[in-house]
């Protein structure tokens, strides 16, 4: 079994089928399948245990498929490959709980997420100790935390904290971004820029962002996925979806 | 960025090795120049006994390499640091030639007593002072590289890695007590002659040792010190405070643990070695678990992840170990004992990190924080 | 039935008499006394068969004698036989009332000594206590006197005890084997009756016979040794199981309370081997009490010190959970090296307390001694240990799985915050959790003390042990445990032959160490995203 296919099997960017993974008899994901196509944006939603994260698990090579295929850019496969392979390879993560590096500066933070050598000598004499200053002051405006740069991560409110972890995944230069509850604890205001924020990157990007937040995925705009118990139950546009009887009886609610 | 690479901000750094440079000078100028009269000679057991406090600081220091900046809780650096010793007082038993107790000019005492009749082929190069320093870094820094390879690749983290490195230190004890692994079995290795030539007794070598001491430390400090404050050091306390996140970020985790955890073994050999000339002995009971163990709360008792603290503690515990265990022999493994608790308890980031701490929060109380807004 | 035994035996005896008797001047016991009053090597030696042949009581206590160099002869060839306090008596047992002048000692070298054990061998044949029968088969068996076949094929044909009775058979065969005469099918014959109950024993018959034996013999004989070798290496095999499940059974005792506060708090408790010299120390003190006070109690006395050494050191660990663990929830390293100055202050307390020198546990009657099975002879306490520690186990599975201290302990693991909500008080189970679990390692000491030094280090020689199985069993998990346990020990005893103890446990601690990097999560994982939370 090689990694890599000598030809294209899907044109789509990100490709799974048949993904079944479980974890001590509960079944996570069921024979899940699913296609994101380059610059394409989606939004995922579902209620708790639908396998939304363990989904992303299984794209970033955290967990591996029971069964079932993951391939990136039509060639390679990615349950061969591991979290850093496949961070390598252009899929960036925003987790569901903000995880920022505490104890160091916001900027240091970036410097850490820049694209580029990310050997164990190369960081230690390369060029990541001499990042241009604009570069990340670039990226800072971009998600508006420019005046923070010098102080440490810690410090930061929530909100602040998701935009940071955004502006890491955009550092990151990824094709595709999986973005796990970017506005869970942001106020409305907070949220509003956020849309846009994701809104704004995806244009160059493959977005697929999970949110429980209605309002927020009516105003990305996009397609919309709902997964439960491990599989899509509803595709589509948001109207569409949200009429959706059994994505009323399972999710939203009466 | 880079400016944190220089020294000169960093006033803990520079005063750490202005402070080392005074001893390095005075110790042996005050034991070698003034008569034993004077009221300000230093005798030559406390140049020594300082020399023994130095390399355990520079253990201290490797320790914390991994430990404070990288969150590798090692229980094993002891058996790095045995050896390091062991590659030295091999090269120090061959230099006592045919002034051993049974004359021989190529076996050491022991090797004569248990009737062998020929050098292991571990002990062959060890009359050469280069290729005994090699192993000094070679060996520790190979065995923790294979440990390491094994175990950071599949992701033994906390404190499973903790246990397996005390299971390592332990084996290695019981393998060393062993007469016929050719290192002395129990006795270890001892009396020792000359070093390069030089009687190991003699003053003026003694007053070398330390200063050797004093240099190694100092050196190994600047290395790691360059080390934590490179963009290596940045990936090294991402991965201490959120591993997986540094891994979807595309690091390499286990390689970056890898190249801490050898490169600290290593410093951990050297300490060893410039600690056995100095001691006069090197045996299995240094692979003991428990010195590895007390090792860790020299660190934690002078700061984890400041290197300067983790000298400093080392050299206040060891300090205190030598006072108490004189003065009052019974009370120094309640006092250690009580150490342990006290500090994990309620001093978590140990002298220089409280000081540091407290430092700064005076500094914001009078002044508003440097950058922008505060929301 | 006695007269149809005995009509042949006297038969047999008379025809030997005279085939040996050498005159009729005398009786034949006299003319085997002469001779035996001799310097003459050749002499005594041909007195002592004779006497072998005659078999009377008279003949049986000079023969004694002779075997505890108490036999001497006057000048008049008369023997006397030393008795104590320095009286003479003769043969017959009529005491002498003077010492007769001029005494010398009948002397023995190697060649004699043979004849005479084999001739005492053949006397207590017939002796009426069985074991004394059986020895003396023995005896015969390693002899392997041809002159004895005759007795022993009588001995043999009256004999009524099975176990007797096969000694017997066996020490005949052995006769036969080695008499170059006998034809080649008895000579079979014998190596297959040998064969069955092969030991050491034989197979050294075997050896020395095989050289000069016929072609049809010596292929019997290698058919048979390889038989034998191949059932000793099996029996070896058991034995290294039992030893290893002894092993196995301590290392579990040792671990068993480690895998409730590691296992299934996730507490890094370091003291542990503490816990369970507190409970070897409780054992001390309850029996210096019983010692002192109620000597009658004294079997009694570890069956008393299990709930004192569970309260003691229960007690100890609930003010250790309370007064520094529980600050440390969530920093396991940090418990790790809180709970090792824990383990040295309590170390040296008990150091300052009894002092640093061993004290003295001792066992009650029904642990000492051993137990024969199957040929092996294993101690009783090590049997008791196996015994007990797998109650233990399984009391306190039962425990974790039928009360409802049990289930609050497993809600509170499983899901912390939603066993709060449901009321119960969270801080109060984990509490007593590790209160059990340390109270577990005291009953542990209490066992342990009957096979280790109870000593202030007890504790110290366990932990990493212990720690390596419930590691290696995988952690939450009590069958991992008592799994891991029993390997690792039956392993431990099956390298020690092959590397000798020390090395046979680096290689196993090696092995730990590499498993653990390849399933950190030990042999009976959970998985799950849970797990890495």
């Amino acid at each position: 079994m090689t990694t890599t296919h000598t030809h294209e099997l899907t044109s789509s960017l990100l490709y799974l089928d048949g993904v079944s993974v479980s974890f001590d008899g509960f079944r996570a994901l069921n024979n899940l399948s699913l296609t994101i196509g380059a610059g394409e944006m989606r939004a995922i939603i579902g209620p708790n245990g639908a396998g939304k994260t363990t989904m992303m698990d299984v794209m970033t090579g955290k967990t591996k498929p029971d069964t079932g295929d993951v391939l990136y850019g039509g060639r390679i496969d990615l349950t061969k490959l591991d979290e850093a392979a496949i961070a390598e390879l252009g899929i960036g993560r925003k987790f569901q709980k903000p995880t920022v590096f505490e104890s160091q500066t916001v900027e240091d933070n970036i410097v850490l997420s820049l694209r580029g050598a990310r050997g164990a000598f190369a960081s230690l004499w390369g060029w990541r100790n001499r990042v241009p200053q604009r570069d990340i002051e670039q990226i800072l405006e971009t998600v508006g935390l420019a005046n923070h740069r010098k102080r440490m991560a810690a410090d930061l409110s929530h909100g602040q904290k998701q935009w940071l972890e955004i502006g890491m995944l955009l550092a990151q230069d990824p094709k595709v971004l999986l973005v796990d509850e970017p506005v869970a604890g942001m106020t409305d205001h907070e949220t509003e820029q956020t849309a846009q924020l994701l809104k704004d990157i995806a244009k160059d990007h493959a977005v697929i962002v999970v949110e429980h937040d209605m309002s927020f995925v009516r105003a990305l705009a996009c397609r919309v996925i709902c997964l439960h118990e491990g599989a899509v139950l509803a595709e589509g546009h948001i109207d569409a979806v949200s009429k959706d009887d059994r994505v009323i009886e399972v999710y939203l609610g009466r | 960025m880079s400016r944190a690479l220089y020294l000169r901000h960093d006033r803990l750094g520079l005063g750490f090795l202005m402070v080392l440079c005074v001893l390095g000078i005075l110790v042996p100028v005050l034991n070698l120049a003034l008569p034993v009269t004077s009221s300000w000679h230093v005798p030559t057991y406390a140049m020594s006994l300082m020399g023994k406090y130095v390399c355990y600081a520079l253990l201290a220091v490797a320790l914390d390499l991994v430990w404070g900046f990288c969150g590798i809780l090692s229980l094993g650096h002891g058996a790095f640091f045995a050896l390091g010793g062991y590659a030295m007082g091999m090269y120090l038993m061959r230099q006592i030639g045919t002034r051993g107790v049974y004359g021989n000019p190529l076996l050491p005492d022991f090797m004569v007593f248990l009737n062998w009749k020929e050098l292991p082929l571990t002990w062959f190069g060890f009359s050469s002072f280069g290729y005994a320093m090699l192993m000094v870094i070679l060996v520790p820094g190979a065995l923790a590289f294979v440990f390491g390879w094994f175990a950071f690749r599949s992701r033994v983290t906390g404190v499973y890695l903790s246990i397996i490195t005390q299971a390592m230190t332990y084996a290695m004890m019981l393998a060393f007590f062993r007469n016929d692994m050719g290192f002395g079995g129990n006795n270890g290795l001892t009396d020792f002659k000359d070093i390069l030539g030089f009687n190991i007794q003699a003053q003026s070598t003694r007053a070398c040792l330390f200063i050797a001491s004093i240099l190694a430390l100092a050196g190994c400090y600047l290395l790691a010190r360059y080390m934590v404050h490179s963009a290596y050091g940045k990936v090294l306390i991402a991965i201490r405070d959120a591993e997986s996140r540094s891994r979807f970020l595309g690091y390499r985790v286990e390689h970056f643990k890898l190249l801490a955890f050898t490169v600290s073994a290593s410093m951990a050999g050297l300490a060893g070695a410039l600690y056995v000339p100095q001691i006069g002995i090197i045996n299995p009971s240094e692979f003991a678990p428990g010195n590895s163990i007390e090792a860790v709360i020299w660190v934690a008792v002078g700061g984890r992840g400041t290197l300067v603290g983790a000298a400093l503690g080392a050299v206040l515990v060891n300090f205190s170990k030598t006072w108490l265990t004189g003065a009052m022999p019974e009370i120094w493994l309640f006092a250690l004992g009580a150490l342990f608790i006290v500090v994990t308890l309620f001093l978590p980031k140990g002298i220089i990190g409280t000081a540091g701490e407290f430092l700064k929060n005076r500094r914001e109380r009078h002044a508003p924080a440097p950058t922008g807004e505060v929301r | 039935m006695p007269s149809r035994i005995l009509i042949p035996i006297v038969a047999m005896l008379a025809l030997l008499a005279s085939a040996l008797g050498t005159g009729a001047s005398a009786s034949p016991t006299d003319d085997a006394f002469a001779r035996l009053a001799s310097d003459q090597f050749a002499q005594i030696e041909q007195g002592i068969v004779e006497l072998s042949a005659i078999g009377t009581p008279e003949a049986a206590a000079a023969l004694e004698a002779l075997s505890e160099t108490k036999l001497f002869y006057a000048p008049d060839k008369s023997l006397v036989i030393k008795q104590a306090e320095g009286r003479f008596a003769s043969p017959s047992g009529a005491a002498l009332s003077e010492t007769p002048a001029g005494l010398k000692q009948v002397r023995i070298n190697n060649r004699v000594r043979r004849a005479l054990e084999s001739a005492l061998g053949s006397l207590t044949l017939i002796s009426p206590d069985p074991a004394k029968r059986k020895a003396a088969a023995e005896a015969v068996f390693k002899a392997r006197d041809p002159l004895a076949l005759p007795l022993i094929t009588q001995a043999l044909a009256r004999e009524t005890d099975a176990g007797v009775k096969d000694t017997m058979v066996r020490a005949r065969a052995a006769i036969i084997l080695a008499s170059s005469g006998a034809p080649d099918l008895e000579r079979i014959n014998a190596v297959d009756v040998l064969a069955e109950k092969g030991d050491q024993d034989v197979l050294a018959l075997f050896s020395t016979v095989k050289t000069s034996a016929s072609a049809s013999v010596k292929q019997a004989i290698e058919t048979a040794i390889g038989a034998i070798e191949r059932r000793l290496a099996l029996l070896s095999s058991v034995q290294n199981a039992l030893y290893g499940l002894s092993l196995g059974s301590v290392l579990l005792l040792a671990a068993i309370g480690l895998a409730i506060t590691f296992g299934v708090m996730g507490i890094i408790n370091m003291a542990h081997g503490e816990m369970v010299m507190i409970g070897a120390y409780t054992t001390f003190m309850v029996q210096e009490v019983i010692r002192a006070r109620y000597p009658a109690l004294f079997d009694w006395s570890l069956l008393i010190a299990l709930p004192l050494a569970f309260l003691t050191a229960g007690a100890v660990g609930l003010v250790l959970e309370r007064s520094i663990i529980r600050f440390l929830y969530g920093r396991p390293l940090e418990t790790l090296l809180a709970t090792w100055g824990v383990s040295l202050v309590l170390q040296q307390a008990v150091r300052s307390l009894f002092g640093p020198t061993n004290r003295e546990v001792g066992a009650p009657a029904f642990m000492s001694g051993s137990v024969d099975l199957f040929g092996l002879t294993i101690t009783s306490g090590r049997l008791w240990i196996i015994v007990f520690s797998l109650v233990v186990f399984a009391v306190l599975s039962l425990v974790l799985r039928a009360t409802s201290f049990g289930l609050k302990m497993r809600a509170v693991t499983q899901n912390r915050r939603m066993a709060a909500a449901m009321g119960i008080r969270t801080p109060w189970i984990d509490s007593l959790t590790f209160a059990l679990g340390s109270g577990i390692a005291g009953i542990a000491g209490v066992a342990l003390s009957q096979i280790d030094n109870v000593s202030p280090n007890l504790g110290q020689g366990y932990i990493i042990d212990s720690f390596m199985v419930v590691v290696f069993g995988g952690v939450g998990n009590l069958w991992g445990t008592l799994v891991a346990a029993l390997t690792l020990g039956v392993a431990n005893k099956f390298l020690e032959p092959l590397a000798g103890a020390v090395l046979g446990k680096i290689v196993v601690l090696v092995f730990i160490i590499l498993f653990i990097q390849k399933r950190p999560r030990g042999l009976f994982a959970l998985k799950g995203r849970a797990v890495e939370a």
